[in-house]
């Protein structure tokens, strides 16, 4: 592949570099432009090629990692106003998320679970019966005792959204250089230097490492190796069927997240993994899971049996051992951020993180409590897991 | 269905019935593997010898000999004692790594995982080698109104004819280039069909470009014979040639053809248009199965990277006919052998010496068949206007999508086909690509101003065929489960 540059921003140097055209690559490079920083971002395929344009879109706060609270809160808040953030809408729509309990134990964890936030001060979860889950979800099975809900919750077009984040960014100014993987980071006298596959060489001050599921490989080159596991999460959709649902569908007891488009097509995903073969920007399948899958909508959505099923995929993601991501500073470098690791959950909180790390670049300083993700959590730890 | 134990346990999957897979599947059972044939249709033959079998065409002569010998193909299979399984869709063939989780047991290398479904039924099949004749499919045709009822494909109208002994009926138009659409109307007019005019869009230059070829053809096999039915065909019907515009009009169905010719336009009355531009490797399952390809520049198709036994980038997957590249039926035949006999070698019942001497006379054979084939690749190679449709052309039939959405979009940043799906959903439909694919790679490569080979395919995901949600959740899990499954 030719490596292709597109952006308005003149090639002089940059200040800051990102790696990665993932959303969160793209959110840094947008926050950086909107306060003027001159920004190129590199991108080793094509924007959203990997787990940003094929993820399943959820924009979800329900049933977060507590450390993740008020970061998916502030999310939330820049999504429903998305629009005047990248000039689109992103296909955003909020109808709600909503956990359902197959049994009365399953939704006895999910009171507990309100009653914790609660504690923590977050109230955007609670907890239905029988009858309004029937309201929000008349589809559903009729042994489902209830539910967790977050009214506010929704889903997105993924690829369309992180498209909207890279035009916006270049319209203030951002470059983006596609098709040509970093192959060389170094830092020599306060510049870094970054080559990459295609024979170039770039130099900033700054450099943000939002490659993803190749982050790792960015982090070692710098002396600060990180457990990251490469996972491949399997979706499948079907054909399109009349409109019958408008919140986004998960489960308590077991993996799902349940979904349909405005077009009528029903996507079923969950994070039953695959395989991925990251060298070669490939993933593979594993039927007897995605027919767990299956059996977990069988289950749960009677009218769904006959549907057809017309393809299924996975993407390649970054998990973290502790199930939260990297976001922050270097442990070991200065001029260095990373935002990386989302662990498949990390579409809602794009928009945030990457203002986060603008925070961090042009202020030294961000509002929102980031110490739980700092990278030097994993500082004499194993080295590397991912394959 | 053979008596086979309580398990299946197969060396070899042929997928497809057609000449690639029949004589595929006979060489190699004749030789002592166990083979099973899995096919779609609920008789062998593929689309060109479609419904040998059952064909209430009775008349031997309406679709000729070529067609007829298709049944020489079934003897051999039935003596080889290769399983063949009508009915059979399959929709993933899938090769873990040798580093990846074991799906398939711990019992030798058995390792390539076929998904299927039978009588609504799905399982999983795991299976030593794998050989994949899954033929050609009819290149598309798009044109403004190509969507409208009573538009179709020659080669579909073809099956009408041999499984049903359908012909059309009313004003019947048939448009485009290349050998089927002469066999086709050679046919009807033997049926005793209507034929209102031929429309040959054969571009004049490439007569041009072919010509140096023609000693090649002069000693091709299909040179007496083609030459007889077109010159039939030329004596009997209205042939337009030079024909360079082409639209289907009408209000919800088809009522007119308009066509250019010498930059005069006319219009011709048409309850039928059968288009036809020539047939392109039906790639679907190699290509969701990973296996590398190629775009061929003189065909102006992709086709799968093999090696000359058939043997594709993916490990124990070979490809066999014209899903490896357009030849035509005889050359899948061979293609066939060779790809049976090299799976042999592979599973080690043959060494590679004998593997080589019993492929002399095949690959002979082939070579013979291939004859000349440059040049009708190159003289019917489609006019550039019908394969890079005008902006106002559906391209992507599933999800309604225009030439002029994909130049668009192009301009818009998108580089190519798997982008295309993500700014349109184009290719994203219930045919997976199967109607546009083509077209929408020359159409974001033209408007790059790139080779087709560098904007790429779309990268297809299984299931390559539609399945059901309650088959997919009912998958047997274990051996037994499978067992009750196949076996009915």
């Amino acid at each position: 592949m030719t490596a292709t540059a597109t952006g308005t921003g003149t090639p002089s140097r940059p200040d800051v570099i990102v790696i990665g055209g993932g959303l969160h690559g793209c959110s840094a490079a947008l926050h950086l432009s909107m306060r003027g920083v001159r920004v190129l971002v590199l991108e080793k395929d094509h924007v959203a090629r990997h787990a940003s344009g094929v993820n399943a879109g959820g924009v979800r706060q329900l049933g977060r990692h507590v450390a993740e609270l008020p970061l998916t809160v502030a999310a939330m808040a820049l999504w429903h106003r998305i629009g005047e953030l990248v000039d689109d809408d992103c296909g955003f729509e909020s109808h709600g998320q909503v956990k359902v309990a197959e049994t009365e134990a399953e939704l006895a964890t999910l009171h507990a679970r309100v009653a914790e936030l609660r504690a923590l001060g977050f109230s955007h979860e609670e907890v239905v019966g029988r009858d309004e889950l029937r309201s929000l979800v008349p589809a559903i099975a009729d042994h489902c005792v209830g539910a967790l809900v977050s009214r506010g919750d929704g889903a997105a077009i993924p690829f369309r959204t992180t498209f909207a984040f890279r035009c916006k960014a270049i319209a203030l100014g951002a470059r983006f250089q596609e098709g040509g993987a970093v192959t060389r980071l170094a830092r020599r006298g306060g510049l870094w230097s970054v080559e990459t596959a295609d024979g170039a060489r770039h130099e900033a001050p700054v450099v943000v490492n939002c490659a993803g599921a190749w982050a790792d490989r960015i982090a070692a080159q710098v002396g600060e190796p990180v457990p990251l596991e490469v996972i491949a999460p399997m979706l499948m959709i079907t054909a399109r069927v009349p409109p019958f649902i408008k919140p986004v569908v998960g489960a308590t007891g077991r993996t799902l997240s349940f979904k349909q488009f405005p077009n009528g097509t029903v996507l079923i995903g969950g994070g039953l993994l695959g395989r991925a073969v990251r060298d070669e920007n490939r993933t593979e399948l594993d039927f007897a899971q995605v027919s767990v899958n299956a059996r977990t909508v069988w289950d749960l959505f009677p009218a769904m049996r006959g549907a057809t099923i017309v393809r299924a995929w996975a993407g390649i993601e970054a998990r973290m051992p502790d199930q939260i991501p990297v976001i922050g500073p270097s442990g070991t470098e200065p001029g260095l951020y990373h935002a990386f690791g989302f662990s498949a959950h990390g579409f809602q909180l794009g928009p945030i993180v990457g203002r986060i790390t603008a925070d961090l670049i042009t202020g030294g300083a961000t509002d929102l409590p980031i110490a739980a993700f700092r990278i030097g959590r994993f500082a004499g730890a194993a080295g590397t897991i991912a394959a | 269905m053979s008596g086979q134990a309580t398990r299946f346990d197969f060396d070899i999957a042929v997928i497809g019935a057609g000449p690639a897979g029949l004589a595929a599947a006979a060489l190699a059972a004749g030789r002592g593997a166990s083979v099973v044939l899995l096919d779609e249709q609920a008789e062998p033959g593929g689309q060109i010898y479609r419904a040998v079998t059952e064909t209430p065409v009775r008349d031997r002569k309406v679709l000729g000999p070529d067609y007829w010998h298709g049944a020489e193909l079934l003897g051999p299979l039935r003596d080889s004692g290769a399983v063949h399984w009508p009915g059979s869709v399959v929709w993933s063939v899938a090769r873990p790594r040798e580093d990846g989780p074991r799906k398939d047991g711990a019992d030798g290398p058995r390792r390539i995982q076929i998904g299927l479904s039978r009588n609504g039924v799905a399982a999983l099949l795991t299976v030593r080698h794998v050989i994949m004749a899954t033929g050609a499919l009819e290149r598309p045709f798009p044109i403004p109104g190509w969507t409208l009822p009573g538009v179709l494909g020659a080669g579909a109208a073809q099956v009408l004819l041999k499984t049903s002994g359908l012909v059309p009926s009313g004003a019947t138009v048939m448009a485009g280039s290349g050998p089927l659409l002469w066999l086709l109307a050679w046919q009807y007019l033997q049926a005793g069909a209507r034929i209102d005019a031929i429309l040959d869009t054969t571009p004049r230059e490439n007569w041009r470009a072919a010509l140096p070829l023609l000693p090649g053809f002069l000693r091709s096999p299909y040179l007496g014979k083609g030459m007889k039915l077109m010159l039939e065909v030329r004596r009997k019907l209205t042939v337009i040639g030079n024909v360079t515009g082409l639209r289907a009009q009408g209000d919800g169905v088809l009522k007119s053809v308009t066509y250019s010719r010498n930059g005069v336009e006319q219009r011709l009355p048409a309850d039928t248009l059968l288009l036809h531009q020539g047939v392109v490797p039906n790639l679907n399952l190699a290509n969701a199965t990973g296996c590398a390809q190629r775009w061929d520049e003189v065909q102006r198709c992709w086709r799968p990277t093999t090696d000359d036994w058939g043997a594709t980038s993916v490990e124990g997957v070979a490809l066999a006919g014209d899903g490896a590249g357009i030849g035509g039926a005889r050359a899948a035949e061979e293609a066939g052998r060779l790809a049976a006999l090299d799976a042999l070698h592979r599973l080690g019942r043959i060494d590679r010496t004998q593997r080589d001497e019993a492929a002399a006379p095949f690959r002979a054979a082939l070579d013979r068949a291939l004859t000349g084939r440059a040049f009708l690749d190159t003289l019917y190679r489609p006019a550039e206007p019908f394969r890079v449709p005008a902006d106002d052309t559906i391209v992507c039939r599933c999800e309604e999508i225009t030439a002029g959405a994909v130049r668009e979009a192009v301009r818009l940043g998108c580089s190519g086909p798997n982008q295309a799906k993500s700014f349109l959903r184009c290719g994203m439909g219930p045919c997976q690509g199967r109607l546009c694919g083509p077209t929408v790679t020359e159409v974001i490569a033209a408007e790059r101003g790139v080779s087709p080979a560098e904007v790429g395919y779309y990268r297809l995901r299984p299931p390559v065929k539609p399945i059901t949600l309650a088959e997919l959740a009912a998958l047997p899990k274990t051996e037994a489960d499978i067992d009750a499954v196949l076996k009915h």
